[in-house]
């Protein structure tokens, strides 16, 4: 551990004078070290990236240099004058702006007062027309496109991201910190903050860009800070670097960027749908007619633009949503109107796409949760009363076998992170070996090492004979995991295809709407598809393929 | 035949809508204290204990110095001291905003009570307190119906009508109120500007005590010239509703305090008609039900009104 402490410099380039430096930060959080004596040096107009995995200390150092923060010890360095920082206010006086994950703005405020707020033009009463003016001409100077005058909550994601932008520029900042800056955007959304980050540094502008997307880094960084586990783990020049160096540092080891798996042995059928319809939650049509079989030792990977039913599908063979025509054959019992409960003891399981709404009881206790839909049956429930005994077996089992952190069978569910969350209910889905599996977005928000996790899992269960309905919105996934792909478009399955003969170009023209029933695809679906294709960039490995 | 002349002849009695007027003095003060605190984020629903104390202390004040301005300055201070136990316990300690309201009106109502036996035990409050002035318009009256509506209101009437564009404007117009909405609905994005919401909040809230301070003086100074235990009797919750159903809004709270000032002037002008006047009196209160079960519309509260904020979350 102490060998990887020491930053890995490969060259320095003496010329440039750093803008800031942070030497040896630190901040505990009880016991844990969220940041141990991490440094961060950042030129002048560069674009640097901090990339590492979740709970790696980030947003904990980010949230120091903007004063939301106190650390414990270590200094901050602007232009070569040692600075403190003990709120934002200083942060802002200081020339530092963050846009931040969350973003911080009053929805029903318009454009301009949210820019403005706690700097406004005027007396003491408002200057709106100023204020107008002002954010208008800022949008102009740096080619953000919005209107200054247009409440926030009507805004798409991405342009409220402009303006969390505005709000920094309005106040002169000239060191802009990114956090996960492309975690709510579409590949278009972010294309256009690249171009926008780009013209940023043009104008003398400095950005640091927290991210753990490897493609992102290589797509706009000039360098990189990798942190791991809240301290450095490496300092890379992004030209003179891989996105498998980079995942290396910070994961601690040898990553597979490619899921390895062998030829599948499928085997008799599991789960067939057969005519299957339901409706969305505006009671319209979301699946119109779904034929499916998915066989024992195979993963079915639904590919599509979201929106087409995906959804739907998952929630009606998890028996969420009701059926309106059709079966659900399981193991060749029709369960359409049968209650989860009872699916549940055919052999369904489920990883539903949201795990924080829906796959997990966030204030109970991680063992409360790795027996959620066993809980009346034996043996964790005996005369109707709870068998704490073989809950605790259980939950220390799982623990271990899925390498759950921390090991606390009592820690609320809310506490751990994303990625434990997400084994937590895969660990609990598989416990009670199930016949079929539905996995909708496994690997949504997941950083490059749970990911991998996930995905060993969902393929050594493959192995084993599961049957497994994968749902994701990331095409680079579907690829990776699937043995055949059903592409859906618009509530039905428009092609079934072994993935080793799929042709990306082909499924994304799928996606889009084209071709059968003769239909070409609209400006639009192509440019969906192109954007559900253009994921990775050609020629680095597909790395980013799980974790957008 | 007999309801409707009954009816059309009450509508045409000026005391009616003077009445009106003076009923909704109060209700006013106390609305508009309470849609500044909650526009801030605090729910305040403890203007009713805040208007109790101030009406308390402006009798007292008022019978140890003969002092219009000294009373009712002490009634100001007092609701707003009361306020600031709410905005100790709100805003510092995170205490759950209903509860804490709750508690200052029990604890109001008590300690009326106990100081009002200390002190008037036996003999009721003086009748030597002074009065807050009314205001003679002579023009406006001398003209017939319109003299007799507002050509003698009590001052405080006035200020309380004044008070709704004042509070529109310091809420909607100035740099402070933008920041005190920008805390009532997203603390932690003006928390990141640099603005800070415990100030902001502080601010409000005393405010709105204040303001329930000099609706208790308006109570005890002029209506009733006296102090009697728990003599607000709810008028601080009707003063909530209004505010809601105002949708948190000045002129919306103001328009709703009319309009249960008018059901409390037509319930008495009705006293000795036949007819029955409860239910008169009773239909402002079913109207603010209907109101807000959904009829005009959902009234939407400030995001972030009654969640306490950490810093560093």
């Amino acid at each position: 551990m102490t060998a990887l402490v020491s930053p890995v410099v490969p060259e320095t380039i003496p010329s440039a004078t750093p803008y800031l430096q942070m030497r040896g930060i630190t901040k505990a959080f009880g016991t844990l070290l969220a940041n141990d004596h991490v440094d961060l040096t950042v030129r002048d107009r560069e674009i640097h990236a901090v990339v590492g995995e979740n709970g790696a200390g980030k947003t904990t150092l980010m949230n120091i240099l903007y004063g939301l923060i106190h650390p414990d010890s270590g200094e901050i360095v602007i232009d070569g004058s040692p600075v403190r920082i003990r709120g934002p206010r200083d942060a802002i006086a200081v020339g530092i702006g963050m846009v931040h994950q969350h973003f911080q703005l009053v929805p029903v405020m318009t454009v301009a007062e949210n820019v403005v707020l706690g700097q406004e033009p005027g007396g003491i009463v408002v200057d709106r027309r100023a204020a107008v003016r002002q954010v208008g001409e800022l949008s102009e100077r740096f080619g953000l496109v919005v209107d200054p005058t247009a409440r926030v909550e009507t805004l798409p994601v991405g342009v409220q991201q402009r303006v969390e932008l505005l709000k920094i520029l309005y106040r002169g900042s000239r060191l802009l910190v990114f956090d996960e800056p492309t975690a709510v955007l579409t590949p278009q959304e972010t294309d256009e903050l690249f171009e926008i980050l780009r013209g940023l540094v043009a104008g003398g502008k400095t950005v640091i860009l927290i991210t753990h997307k490897l493609n992102e880094v290589m797509a706009i960084s000039e360098r990189v800070t990798v942190l791991r586990q809240g301290r450095n783990a490496g300092e890379l020049e992004t030209a003179k670097t891989s996105p498998a160096e980079i995942a290396r540092a910070m994961v601690g080891r040898e990553v597979l960027l490619r899921v390895e798996r062998d030829e599948a042995h499928i085997g008799e059928e599991r789960l067939r749908l057969d005519g299957l319809k339901a409706n969305s939650d505006r009671q319209l049509p979301a699946l119109d007619g779904i034929d499916l079989t998915i066989r024992s030792g195979e993963i079915v990977g639904i590919a599509g633009v979201s929106g087409n039913g995906q959804l739907e599908l998952a929630e009606v063979i998890a028996g969420l949503r009701p059926v309106t025509d059709g079966h659900v054959f399981l193991g060749g019992e029709d369960v359409a109107h049968q209650t989860t409960a009872e699916r549940r003891v055919h052999g369904l399981a489920y990883i539903p796409e949201d795990r924080q709404a829906r796959g997990l009881v966030l204030p109970f206790d991680v063992k409360d949760n790795l027996i959620l839909g066993s809980q009346s049956r034996p043996p964790f429930a005996q005369r109707g009363q709870r068998n704490s005994d073989a809950v605790d077996e259980r939950a220390k089992e799982l623990i271990q076998r899925y390498d759950i952190r921390p090991p606390d069978p009592e820690a609320p569910a809310q506490s751990l992170s994303g990625g434990n969350q997400q084994k937590v209910v895969v660990a609990r889905e598989l416990a009670e070996n199930p016949k079929v599996l539905v996995a909708a977005e496994p690997a949504r928000g997941l950083d490059v090492g749970a990911t991998e996790f996930i995905h060993r899992q969902l393929i050594e269960q493959r192995d084993h004979g599961l049957a497994i309905l994968l749902i994701s919105s990331e095409l680079d996934e579907i690829f990776s995991l699937s043995d055949s792909i059903a592409v859906i478009y618009r509530g039905h399955i428009v092609e079934v295809v072994p993935s080793a003969a799929a042709d990306r170009e082909r499924i994304g023209l799928l996606m889009a709407g084209g071709t059968i029933e003769g239909g070409t695809p609209s400006a639009s679906q192509v440019a969906q598809a192109a954007a559900a294709l253009a994921n990775e960039p050609p020629g680095t490995p597909p790395v980013e393929s799980a974790h957008q | 035949m007999d309801i409707v002349n009954t009816f059309a002849t009450i509508l045409a009695r000026p005391d009616l809508w003077a009445g009106t007027l003076r009923f909704a003095a109060p209700l006013t003060l106390a609305a508009l204290g309470g849609v500044i605190s909650e526009r801030s984020g605090v729910v305040n629903i403890a203007m009713e204990g805040m208007m109790l104390v101030g009406a308390f202390f402006a009798v007292l004040v008022g019978a140890a110095t003969h002092d219009i301005v000294l009373a009712t300055l002490a009634s100001v201070l007092c609701g707003g001291l009361i306020a600031t136990f709410h905005g100790v316990a709100s805003i510092h300690l995170r205490a759950n905003q209903i509860v804490s309201g709750m508690a200052i009106n029990l604890f109001a109502l008590g300690l009326t009570s106990f100081l009002m036996f200390r002190f008037y035990a036996t003999s009721g409050t003086p009748s030597d307190i002074p009065a807050l002035p009314d205001v003679n318009i002579p023009v406006i009256n001398s003209i017939p119906f319109v003299g007799a509506v507002i050509g003698d209101l009590n001052s405080i009437v006035w200020v309380s009508i004044l008070a709704v564009p004042v509070t529109w404007w310091f809420l909607f117009r100035t740099r402070i109120g933008l920041r005190i909405r920008a805390v009532g609905e997203h603390p932690r994005a003006a928390d990141t500007l640099g603005v800070s919401v415990f100030r902001m909040r502080y601010l409000c809230v005393i405010l709105s005590g204040l303001f329930s301070g000099l609706g208790g003086a308006y109570l005890a100074l002029s209506v009733a010239h006296s102090f009697s235990d728990n003599m607000t009797s709810g008028a601080g919750f009707i003063a909530l509703a209004a505010m809601i159903f105002g949708k948190w809004h000045p002129v919306g709270a103001f328009l709703a305090c009319l309009l249960f000032g008018f059901g409390q002037s037509l319930g008495i002008n009705l006293q000795g008609t036949g007819f029955p006047d409860q239910l008169v009196a009773a239909t402002p209160y079913v109207l603010t039900v209907v109101a807000l079960a959904g009829f005009v519309g959902r009234a939407v509260a400030p995001a972030a009104d009654g969640v306490p904020y950490e810093v560093g979350e």
